[in-house]
Order: C-alpha cells, then sequence, then structure tokens
C-alpha cells in the first residue's frame, strides 16, 4: 500500500502544474484561446500513455491524473481528454500494429487531434445504444448515421465511430469501431461551443466509406474495448474535476479571508466556516476516489474495474456538485458574473458531471454489479 | 501508487482473520454483528483472549506489551478486528489511559497500572465531560484541593460509559483555580471504592444501562496517583483524545455492518421477492458503499502517510475520519433499521408467557436494529462533536 509518486511522476507533475498554471485559462478574456496544444507536444504529455516501443513515454493512469488534475485546475480546454485519452487510448488497447504505427507517432506529436464519437439521438450514457450503420460493400465498409456532443470533434482529423455492423439498436453485440478520416467524403460536421469554453461537433456520415484496415479490434465486438476506453476516460475525468474541486475551494477560501461584510471578514461566521470545512470533506473524498480511479482503471478483469470506476464517478460527480453549488454561495453575487473564474469552475464541475454518465447511471451500475462490500 | 498489500501484510491478514473467528467465542461475535449491548463478562472475555496472544495493546510501547507494527500492519488488524465483529478492546484501558501511564506516567505508576490495564483486571471507566463541560471540555467544575499530601476531590462528572464496572477512574480536575482554564486541569487516577464516591446510572433511548453520572463528595486521593505534572492535564487529554479521533472512523464495522445489512435484505421476503430485488433499497446501500469506499482510501491515505507527517503541522484527516466516519456508522444502522422494517417495533426482552410456543412472526435479530440506530445518534456528538471537527478544519486548516 502505497501513495507515493515516483521521482518520475513528481519531475512530471512539477512541470505539469507549472505549465498549468502559466497557462490557465482566463475566462474573461476575449478573443481567441492561444493554442497550447504545441506547448503540451513539446512538455510530452501528449506522448505519455503511449508505450516506449509505440513512440511513447510508458506512462500509465497515474501520469494520466497527474496530468488530468493539473489540466482541471487550470481550467484549461486544450483537448487532451479526447485526443490523447479516449483517441489514444483505443489506439493503445485496441489498434492493431499497423494502425499503432501509423497514428500513435501523430497523435504523440500533436500533429493528429482525434474524437470519439458515439453519442445518438436517444442513447445518453448506453454504450451499446447504437443506430448508426456500416454495411459491407467489398472490402470496405459504408457507415450512415448522426454522432452528437463528440468531445474535441470539431477539429479532431481522425474520428473513432461506433456503428452497428449486426443486430439492432440497443443489442450488445453487432458494434463495431471504425478509425474514420474526419476529412473523408461524405462526413459534415456541425462545430459548437460547450459549456466549459471547450469545443464539440455533431457529425454526420452519409455513404462514408471505410477501408476493412480502418476496423479497429473485432467485428460486431466492439462494445468490451469501448467500455475499457471509457473506464480509462471517466478515471482521467475524475482526476479533472478533483483539480477543478481544489482550485475552487482554494479561491473560495481566500475570499472568505478576503471578503468584508458588517465591518467584519465573512470568514468569522460559523455557518459559512462549517460549509467551507464540509467543501474540504468533499474534496478529499473525491481525491481518494481519483486515486483509486486511477488504479483501477487499466484493470482487465471487467468485474473488478467497473464497479470500481463507477464508484469512483459517482463520488466525485457528488463532490463536484456539492464543491460547485457552495462555492457560488459562499461568495455571493460575484461567482454569478462571466468575469470572475469561480463560475466556471462550476461549468466544468457540472459537464464534467455528465459525461459518459451522471451519478444516477453510475450508482445503478454499483448496484448492478452487487455492489463493493461483502461478508468476509 | 499501489493500493495492494504486500505478500507479507496478505499471510499477517489472513492470521488474524484466522485468529479472531477461531479463538473469540462465535456467541460473543454474534452480539457485536448484531449491535447487542455486551455484559462486563463478553468484553473482559475477549479482551484477555487477545491479551494472552499479545493482541490486546498493540499501540503501547513495545516495552510494555505493545506491538512494533507499521502504520500498515496496525490498520489491517483494526479492520480484521471490526470485521469479524470482535469486541473492539475497552478503549478506556487501551486507547485512553494505557497510552497515557505509559507516555506521562511514573514508573510506579506503568508496573502498577499497565499490565492490569492491558488484562483488564482493573476496568477504566473516563471522567471528563460535566453537566457544564461537554465540547467545552475545559471549563469543567470538579475541583481537587491538595490537603495533607493528598488530593481532596469534589464534583460531578458526566457521561461515564460503562462506569458501573469500573474499577478505576481518570479524571481531569481543577488543581488550580485561579490559571486560565486550560492552564489548571490535572490528570488523576481514583480508586472508585474510594469513600465518597456515587455513581448514578443514565438510562440512554434506546432503554440500556451504558452512561452514568458520577459524584465525588470529598474524595481523598493519594498524591501518587496525579499522572505526570500537576495542571498539565490538559496536555494529556489532548494526547489521549488525538489517539482517540485516530481509531474513530471505524471503517471496519461499518463495513461489517454494511455487509451483514446486504445479507439480510437477500433472506428478507418483500413485495413478493426479497428486499433485495427493491431498486430503491439497492440505490440506497450502492451510495452508502460509495461513501464507504471513498472514506475506506482516505484512511489508506493518512495510514500511509503518518510515518511521513510532521505531527506539529494541523491535520484536517482525522477530523475528516471522525465526521464522514460518524456519518456512515449512523448510516449503516439506518439501514439495519430499514432491513428490519416493521419487525423493529417490538423492544427486546419482550415477555414470553408460558405455554406460548408458536413460532415467532419477527426475526430474532429484528429487535436489535432500533435500539442500535438510537444508540448510534452518540457517534456525531462524542469525540468532540461533528460541529466541533468543522470548527477544527475551519481554523486549524483553512486558517478561517
Amino acid at each position: 500500500m502505497d501513495f507515493d509518486l515516483t521521482e518520475e511522476q513528481r519531475l512530471l507533475k512539477e512541470s505539469i502544474d507549472r505549465f498549468a498554471a502559466d497557462n490557465a485559462r482566463d475566462p474573461a478574456a476575449h478573443g481567441t484561446a492561444p493554442d497550447i496544444w504545441p506547448q503540451l507536444a513539446e512538455l510530452g504529455v501528449l506522448a505519455l500513455p503511449f508505450s516506449e516501443e509505440d513512440g511513447g513515454i510508458g506512462g500509465g493512469p497515474v501520469e494520466t491524473m497527474i496530468v488530468m488534475e493539473a489540466l482541471g485546475r487550470g481550467l484549461i480546454t486544450a483537448p487532451y481528454l479526447p485526443s490523447v485519452v479516449l483517441g489514444g487510448g483505443f489506439l493503445r488497447l485496441g489498434g492493431n500494429a499497423a494502425q499503432k504505427a501509423e497514428f500513435i507517432p501523430q497523435v504523440a506529436e500533436g500533429s493528429l487531434k482525434m474524437a470519439f464519437a458515439q453519442l445518438e439521438k436517444g442513447s445518453r450514457y448506453d454504450l451499446y445504444d447504437v443506430s448508426t450503420t456500416a454495411k459491407r460493400d467489398g472490402g470496405d465498409f459504408v457507415l450512415d448515421g448522426r454522432k452528437g456532443v463528440v468531445l474535441g470533434g470539431d477539429d479532431a482529423g481522425l474520428l473513432v465511430v461506433t456503428a452497428r455492423t449486426a443486430g439492432s439498436r440497443r443489442d450488445h453485440d453487432g458494434i463495431t469501431l471504425f478509425l474514420v478520416d474526419a476529412e473523408a467524403p461524405g462526413v459534415s460536421r456541425r462545430g459548437s461551443a460547450a459549456q466549459d469554453g471547450t469545443r464539440v461537433a455533431e457529425i454526420a456520415f452519409d455513404g462514408v466509406r471505410v477501408p476493412a484496415g480502418r476496423v479497429l479490434g473485432e467485428v460486431d465486438g466492439g462494445l468490451p474495448l469501448a467500455g475499457h476506453v471509457v473506464d480509462v476516460a471517466l478515471a482521467a475525468l475524475c482526476a479533472d474535476s478533483l483539480g477543478a474541486m481544489e482550485e475552487l475551494q482554494r479561491v473560495t477560501v481566500d475570499y472568505l479571508k478576503t471578503r468584508q461584510q458588517f465591518g467584519v471578514p465573512i470568514a468569522s461566521f460559523q455557518a459559512l466556516q462549517h460549509r467551507a470545512a464540509d467543501m474540504l470533506v468533499a474534496v478529499e473524498q473525491a481525491r481518494s476516489m481519483a486515486v483509486y480511479a486511477a488504479m483501477m482503471a487499466e484493470e482487465t478483469d471487467i468485474l473488478t474495474r467497473r464497479p470500481a470506476i463507477a464508484a469512483a464517478k459517482a463520488q466525485v460527480n457528488r463532490s463536484g456538485r456539492q464543491v460547485g453549488q457552495e462555492a457560488v454561495q459562499l461568495h455571493g453575487g460575484i461567482a454569478m458574473t462571466w468575469e470572475y473564474k469561480a463560475g466556471h469552475y462550476f461549468k466544468r464541475l457540472t459537464t464534467n458531471d455528465v459525461i459518459f454518465g451522471d451519478t444516477d447511471h453510475h450508482l445503478r451500475a454499483v448496484m448492478q454489479e452487487g455492489g463493493l462490500v461483502e461478508e468476509v | 501508487m499501489d493500493l495492494r498489500f504486500t505478500p507479507e501484510e496478505i499471510a499477517f491478514r489472513d492470521d488474524l482473520r484466522r485468529f479472531f473467528r477461531e479463538k473469540v467465542p462465535a456467541e460473543i461475535r454474534k452480539k457485536v454483528a448484531e449491535g447487542r449491548h455486551l455484559d462486563k463478562e463478553d468484553i473482559v472475555t475477549s479482551q484477555r483472549i487477545l491479551n494472552a496472544a499479545g493482541l490486546a495493546t498493540p499501540n503501547w510501547p513495545v516495552a510494555w506489551g505493545g506491538k512494533d507494527w507499521t502504520p500498515v500492519q496496525r490498520y489491517i488488524f483494526t479492520e480484521e478486528l471490526q470485521r469479524a465483529a470482535v469486541p473492539l478492546p475497552l478503549q478506556f484501558n487501551v486507547f485512553m489511559v494505557g497510552p497515557v501511564i505509559a507516555t506521562f506516567g511514573s514508573e510506579e505508576q506503568k508496573r502498577k497500572f499497565l499490565p492490569a490495564t492491558a488484562n483488564v483486571d482493573i476496568w477504566w471507566c473516563q471522567g471528563f465531560s460535566e453537566p457544564g463541560a461537554g465540547s467545552d471540555l475545559a471549563s469543567l467544575r470538579t475541583t481537587a484541593e491538595k490537603r495533607d499530601g493528598k488530593y481532596v476531590v469534589s464534583g460531578q462528572k458526566a457521561w461515564t460509559t460503562l462506569g458501573q464496572h469500573a474499577d478505576w477512574i481518570f479524571c481531569l480536575v481543577r488543581t488550580d483555580k485561579s490559571a486560565k482554564k486550560q492552564k489548571g486541569i490535572s490528570f488523576l487516577l481514583i480508586d472508585m471504592k474510594s469513600p465518597g464516591i456515587t455513581v448514578r446510572p443514565v438510562i440512554t433511548i434506546d432503554g440500556a444501562h451504558e452512561v452514568n453520572e458520577v459524584f465525588f463528595d470529598d474524595v481523598e486521593v493519594p498524591e501518587e496517583n496525579l499522572v505526570g505534572e500537576e495542571n498539565k492535564g490538559w496536555d494529556y487529554a489532548k494526547f489521549l483524545l488525538a489517539n482517540e479521533r485516530t481509531g474513530i472512523a471505524r471503517i471496519g464495522l461499518s463495513k461489517q455492518r454494511l455487509a451483514r445489512a446486504k445479507r439480510l435484505a437477500r433472506e428478507t421476503e418483500a413485495g413478493g421477492g426479497t428486499l433485495w430485488d427493491d431498486t430503491d433499497f439497492r440505490r440506497r446501500v450502492a451510495e452508502l458503499e460509495v461513501g464507504l469506499k471513498a472514506l475506506e482510501i482516505t484512511q489508506m491515505r493518512v495510514v500511509a502517510n503518518q510515518t511521513k507527517r510532521d505531527a506539529d503541522k494541523p491535520d484536517p484527516a482525522s477530523s475528516i475520519l471522525k465526521i464522514k466516519g460518524s456519518e456512515l456508522q449512523q448510516l449503516t444502522t439506518e439501514l439495519l433499521l430499514e432491513v428490519a422494517g416493521p419487525y423493529a417495533i417490538p423492544a427486546p426482552d419482550h415477555e414470553q408467557p408460558e405455554g406460548w410456543n408458536e413460532p415467532a412472526v419477527s426475526p430474532e435479530w429484528a429487535d436489535a436494529a432500533a435500539p442500535l440506530y438510537f444508540n448510534y445518534r452518540k457517534v456525531s456528538i462524542y469525540g468532540g462533536s461533528n460541529e466541533i471537527q468543522r470548527n477544527i478544519i475551519a481554523k486549524a486548516f483553512l486558517g478561517l
């Protein structure tokens, strides 16, 4: 039992924390935010999760946690989750040798961004609810369907797309994952801003021809791979939310000490002190579960991994709601303004809450697996 | 980072698991599992079994029967003890007065008291709280005046848990009325058989006799029963309460109760199936399990960092463990109450008229559910109420 970082992890943390502090997003700034993707590439964090033989650095989920926590703390909107964690996760865990050789170096050096196109009308949090079709035509597949809220989808060059090659809408079998060139004929997309300052896209696939060599993993058997990559992403999201919560909690405590009302700092009011103390408790519970998720993310036994990741997301969501709402309330009116950063952390926590499953969804998953504690 | 135990730690855990289940009588462990009150005999028997194996006082100095365990081993010990529903060693002896005497007592006090304390040949109770000194403990008013080489103690202590069984009481008393309130307090050991002591039972809402009031009417106490220095008692009390807080999360106990509630729910008929088929119920179980897992990892983080931490730096961890640990203990007793449902209504020890041989309609465990639930409201009040813990976090850690 050990919660220490290795020397290498500590150095990574120092450099990414410094980077995130220097590049923390100022939500009040007008105009286009500077593109920090080349700097992230230079830092090596885009290559982080890939193995050394694939051209990466060989980091694991703890390294991903360190990066995501820093990005959350700095309110950074660069598409690390969609491109490196999700896209990279599909290549790492499901790509064949040729696919890895072709795409991993591009993702690692930052010249190619990826996104995971899976959400459809009515599918909500069910990865297996897929209506987009992929029909065989000679040596190719032809994709037709609509995807929405594709995180980082508007400027990704390569999409991982879930499509149905067999069965009907909510069958677990018959789902195939495809690597689709975002510029391929028949792909059209509409990008838009998200609540948290990131970018999302609706993407239409109309007779998009994909060669069989671009099938990721097994035909008809894509769901377990998608489930694992999503669990890896959930662990990363827990860390992102943790980072956002840490900063929001810190900012709130600072504000309580400086804001004066009735001639005294409002920090002197016990009603507010206790709520601030409860925020700290919530952050620490979230930290524990973010660590737990990181340690379970690469577990290949789904019966061990699934309830653990679901429990982590449920706790982090719950803590995130509390910390976000309380931060706004303890600040008062100032946190309602676009100019002040507290509200933007609140918004990031709110969107993270509903990425790949809200609290109800994950509690149901914990329930379905029979829970976490049995008599010994 | 690694959550797993080493092979040595797993072997250590398995040995303890076997020991607790094989050596501690099943009927005692059943009482603990059901949350029933234990007799004095149960606690003494169980602790003597542990003591004979050198396991009653692992937190004490090695010279006085403690174990040179790592924080992880201590964590495993506590967790396994609780999961096996073994009675916790008498906390007044093992976690309170024992460490205080071992750390601040004279050599003579150590020789006289420590072996007997470990074996519960002496049953200790705690004389801290008073009617006017609860969360504000330092405002206590029981006095000890020095007269002819003796202390003469007068006053009243409240909430004296299991004082009815006690041979001795360790007390905070005021020895200097002119000093600032924390400064004039001393730590005295008092024989309960001393003339002038009266113990009056206080029955709690669960119908049990667990706590007492203890009255001191000019009780003479030999000078050598002072621990450490006069007027330094507050420091020893703070040391003692810090010991109390690290064990206070009782995660193993909550896990044991939760696991038991799940098993009972699977056995409990409801709605044409079992209670476990009720998704509303299972959802509440899942919520509880998530909170408990988070607290377990928090506790593990604290344990793993224990050796590295600067002891003088304020640490919010013990307050977090107290707040969440007590909430979860209360939620697990609430869950058991809900499993029992209407069968929780009859009070224990209901009458058995002669000649009545019908099988009971209620499950036999169900009458313990409500008293346990009532009794456990105490855990967010004692040991520094949860509001006091929030004050500690706000002041000592957040700097508010």
